[in-house]
């Protein structure tokens, strides 16, 4: 019997610190597995800016700016399965914490305001991405799948959680590996 | 001592009702009079004065829609936002209005003149579009009134000088049966039922298979032989007067022409039950009708009908007080009444215990609608068989309906149980016609193929509502109305109803808004299936009503909502942009977003 | 003479007469999920955690009385899902941030989370804006995380006789206020030895200068699941 094909991932991180993506790089000894059954997308791993037709997709990070939006879009049209990982692809997470406050009082908190930046402009360079009034979790911008909860979640959870996909079986992600933490 | 410049108020208020806490919702009332609103430092000072928390008193003052906390115009006016008033051109009218004043809805006038904002239906249908000036409600409004009602304003004439009639309320009887009909005179049926004895009385109402008229149902002799035979001795009677269901009115015609009856129902109730109090609680949307009632209390009083020894029988001491409701639909639950009635916050209680057993400050209570007390007087004028010979086997006697809408003859109709939809249409002159909302919005929506229903509890229960929608109509706007109408009224407390009627409302704005996805009439089913199960109160499991019946008889009315995408998001794409536009002055290409998904290449 | 029994998912529990199935469960070693129920307290039946279907109805188990030969039914996938959805409802109505969030790991919300497997809010966020009130010595109030269980309103009121607290506001605007004009928990007569100050079953209520004093693992729900923890055996009731 020969190998079942490989599955082609994506990863991306979005208004996320990466420690998601570090956390999928904790799964040690297990990437040797992960490696031999998918290849890797568009990825912080590949450098690859783009993303092709993919199985899985797997989004770390909230919605914060326009280019999140079409990053995300993309990724919802190029994966037939689109997983929200960690806390701030779900519900926002830190990032989100800025929800209560204007958008243009941060901007000119940052850029404006500050000792020594009195005559500074808020950047209008089109080439940057504007931010959006608030932040919000991927599910609210496109469909998603499935959700692997955690800040960030453990190694063993995401490799629980990726072999269940890649088997074909609904993900269970359960106590006591399930943490918002 | 304190300067307080609200001390001497606050005296005032508590002399008024002897410092006694159950009377807080009363006391916050009056005391608003002065100013319009509610000041911190009179929460404060109210609280002291009756050695209450004072959280507790602003708790109470946050929880009713016509006490405020924040300072309000000294004209504060309020359109009704049924759907009814709606359909009447009310939005048309308050924009008028705003424009005329330079004024944005729900904001104060800068000189602290007016406000105007929405509230939810007067009970004034077939007379509408409505509005509250101060708590006062004006009727059939149109461009002429309004133009008037802001020149009233601007001169700033007080109410009293405003035209006495348009503070005065049309019937419009369109049908009369045994009740509107009823001859008998002031004390006829207490009579009647004084010879009979209470046990007599009480099982010719047994006989009479009289079943309450608020809506569920319930037997009221059940009701009212519980009361009695419950051990503690203090017996309460209440009279539900809060007829807050959109779309219903009856109750209002017969507390302006028909008071006698109801409160004579009250004194007949009060015979069966052996209670000594009664409570007429009256929604804050028909202050207008209260001088009148206590002039029928009075009147009462003086006969002989209320007060000690009622037509000369020993012991039969009994008498009514009116308290007023201040915006707060759930207060027509009848714990939540209770609660209301006892000075708190209007959330209904846990059941058991129930009100029969454990009532109004722990005694004994009837609750009872409005129609149902004034229908005991038929039944002790004509006697219980006669009474139960009438409408249908399952629903004896008639029934009182609100009919509004599109049609030529709005008003009140009084119908035998188990007339049918078809047969109320005709009368009411309705054409061309969509559907049928019965018992208002916590009803059931009816479609031409069921106008052969009847109205009876068996069939279509109805509090009395029937709004009336021809086939210009949108039954998914219907629906918005309504969901909107529930979040607005739900009293926070279980957790279904709270989060998940405001999250009802927020998918129905998306899809009013055009961007409605196949997703989210799944999200709509989950809720309502959820309201419908999981809540604490009737508000909570009704509240799905209307748009599950939609989404099930009039389903296309939402699909036009939906675009053909799998998802899209709630929130504005673009809007969430225009802050960061505004604050960095750019408008190019990237600096925007499509609100939906571009194809893939 | 024997107790009448009910049955709880197909198990025979024994009750006293007027005892609610919920505690009648618990007593027999059966939990059912609740977050407003507290054992010190009568049943308050808000959070609707404790849903359970008896004859085909769904009622609150904290608030029903058991009946002799009732079947209830609660640990059912249609149950938890009914359940799973409340929590969501809950999750997104309030700011509820876990990772900083110093309740975490002990909180009843986030652990009830965990026993549903609830992975996602789902829902759109409400973000509420909701400020922190720092003004105590010695408590935190972040109301961004209240769920409205009422159990600093009863413990204040009927344990510390004190009522600091009380809900104000209708509907979705409901929200805690503390018993003082100017609005501040400083200006009340609130302690931090006093009973409300402990039964905060989520991070609204928290002692200053003790944040994150536990290590993550070995925090109360890092240690046991909360359908554990939450039952009369544990150290939490002892």
């Amino acid at each position: 019997m020969s190998a079942p094909p490989k599955l082609r991932i994506a990863t991306v991180s979005l208004a996320g610190c990466f420690g998601c993506h570090m956390s999928l790089l904790d799964i040690d000894e297990h990437v040797f597995d992960l490696l031999q059954r998918v290849e890797l997308d568009r990825s912080p791993l590949t450098d690859l800016k783009h993303c092709g037709p993919c199985d899985i997709g797997l989004v770390e990070g909230g919605v914060c700016n326009s280019e999140n939006v079409h990053v995300l879009r993309e990724f919802r049209a190029q994966c037939k399965t689109l997983v929200a990982l960690g806390a701030c692809a779900i519900n926002g997470g830190l990032p989100a914490q800025r929800n209560h406050l204007d958008v243009g009082r941060c901007l000119s908190a940052v850029f404006q305001s500050r000792p020594g930046m009195d005559t500074a402009e808020v950047p209008d360079d089109p080439e940057l991405p504007l931010p959006l009034d608030k932040v919000h979790p991927i599910h609210e911008v496109v469909r998603v799948d499935y959700f692997l909860p955690g800040c960030p979640p453990s190694g063993e959870a995401i490799w629980q959680f990726l072999s269940d996909l890649l088997a074909g079986r609904t993900p269970r992600v359960a106590y006591p590996i399930l943490h918002f933490d | 001592m304190s300067q307080d410049p609200w001390a001497s108020a606050v005296a005032d208020t508590v002399g008024e009702f002897a410092a006694r806490p159950e009377y807080l919702l009363q006391m916050l009332i009056r005391l608003q009079e002065a100013e319009n609103w509610l000041p911190p430092e009179a929460l404060t000072a109210l609280a002291a004065a009756l050695g209450l928390p004072r959280a507790r008193v602003e708790g109470v003052a946050g929880f009713y829609s016509f006490l405020h906390t924040r300072p309000v115009g000294r004209y504060r006016l309020l359109f009704s936002d049924n759907i009814i008033d709606r359909m009447l051109g009310s939005q048309a009218l308050m924009a008028r209005l705003c424009h005329t004043l330079w004024l944005a809805p729900g904001q104060v006038s800068e000189d602290g003149l007016v406000s105007v904002d929405v509230t939810s239906c007067t009970g004034l249908g077939d007379q509408g579009p409505a509005l509250l000036v101060n708590g006062r409600a004006i009727a059939r409004l149109d461009e002429a009134r309004i133009d008037r009602i802001a020149e009233l304003i601007r001169e700033q004439q007080p109410l009293d000088a405003w035209p006495a009639d348009w503070f005065r309320f049309d019937d419009n009887i369109q049908r009369r049966d045994a009740l509107l009909a009823c001859p008998a005179q002031p004390g006829d049926a207490l009579q009647a039922a004084l010879a009979m004895g209470r046990v007599g009385w009480l099982a010719q109402v047994h006989a009479s298979r009289l079943r309450g008229r608020g809506g569920a149902g319930f037997t009221t002799a059940v009701k009212w032989q519980a009361c009695r035979d419950a051990p503690n001795p203090d017996k309460v009677v209440v009279c539900n007067a809060d007829e807050g269901e959109p779309g219903t009115f009856k109750d209002r015609v017969l507390l302006n022409s028909h008071a006698d009856l109801v409160v004579e129902g009250m004194t007949l109730a009060a015979w069966a039950v052996g209670a000594r109090r009664g409570f007429l609680y009256l929604r804050g949307e028909y202050r207008n009708l209260r001088p009148a009632l206590e002039a029928v209390l009075a009147r009462r009083r003086t006969a002989g009908w209320l007060g000690a020894a009622i037509g000369g029988v020993a012991g039969f001491d009994f008498d009514i007080e009116i308290h007023l409701g201040a915006g707060a639909y759930v207060c027509g639950e009848e714990t939540a009444l209770l609660e209301s009635l006892e000075g708190k916050r209007g959330t209904p209680r846990i059941r058991p215990p129930f009100p029969v057993t454990h009532g109004y400050l722990g005694r004994p209570t009837v609750v009872n609608n409005v129609e149902t007390l004034a229908k005991c007087c038929l039944i002790a004028l004509q006697g219980g068989a006669a009474f139960a010979a009438t409408g249908t086997p399952q629903s004896a006697g008639t029934k009182l309906l609100s009919v509004s809408g599109d049609c030529a003859r709005p008003g009140v109709y009084e119908f035998p149980f188990g007339v049918t939809v078809r047969q109320v249409l005709d009368a009411c002159g309705a054409d061309d016609t969509l559907a049928v909302q019965v018992g208002g919005a916590a009803g059931i929506t009816l479609a031409p193929y069921e106008f052969d229903r009847r109205i009876a509890f068996e069939d279509v229960p109805t509090a009395g509502a029937f709004m009336v929608f021809d086939n210009t109509r949108d039954m998914f706007e219907v629906a918005h109305n309504f969901v909107h109408f529930f979040a607005h009224e739900s009293c926070g407390f279980c957790t279904p109803c709270r989060v998940g009627t405001a999250m009802l409302a927020d998918t129905l704005d998306k899809l009013a808004e055009g961007k409605g996805s196949a997703v989210d009439l799944i999200e709509i089913e989950d809720l309502d299936r959820l309201l419908k199960q999981a809540s604490h109160c009737g508000l909570g499991s009704a509240a799905p009503n209307p748009v599950m019946d939609g989404l099930q008889k009039f389903r296309p009315a939402y699909e036009r909502h939906l675009m053909h995408a799998d998802f899209a998001p709630a929130f504005d794409l673009d809007g969430a942009l225009r802050r960061a536009r505004q604050i960095t002055g750019r408008d190019d290409a990237a600096a925007h977003l499509p609100q939906h998904q571009e194809p893939q290449p | 003479m024997s107790r009448p029994e009910f049955l709880l998912d197909g198990v025979a529990v024994p009750f006293d007469e007027g005892q609610m199935i919920l505690e009648a469960g618990r007593a027999a070693g059966r939990y059912i999920p609740h977050l407003c129920w507290h054992p010190d307290f009568p049943p308050h039946g808000s959070c609707k955690l404790c849903v359970v279907k008896v004859a085909g109805r769904h009622v609150s188990a904290c608030a029903t009385p058991a009946r002799a030969g009732a079947e209830v039914e609660s640990d059912t996938p249609e149950i938890n899902a009914e359940r799973r959805m409340l929590l969501q409802l809950l999750f997104v109505e309030g700011n509820h941030f876990c990772p900083a969030c110093e309740k975490s790991g002990q909180c009843q919300l986030q652990a009830m989370a965990y026993d549903l497997e609830m992975t996602t809010p789902r829902f759109r966020h409400f973000y509420p804006d909701r400020p922190v009130d720092a003004s105590h010595p010695e408590v935190l109030l972040d109301f961004n995380r209240c769920i409205y269980c009422e159990l600093c309103v009863r413990a204040s009121r009927e344990q510390d006789g004190k009522s600091v607290f009380a809900l104000t506001g209708r509907g979705i605007h409901k929200h805690l206020a503390v018993n003082a004009e100017s609005g501040r928990l400083a200006d009340t007569d609130f302690s931090a030895d006093d009973k409300a100050a402990h039964i905060c079953p989520v991070g609204v209520i928290l002692k200053k200068r003790v944040g994150f004093a536990v290590p993550i693992g070995e925090r109360t729900y890092d240690r046991a699941p909360l359908h554990t923890v939450a039952m009369p055996k544990s150290e939490d009731d002892a």
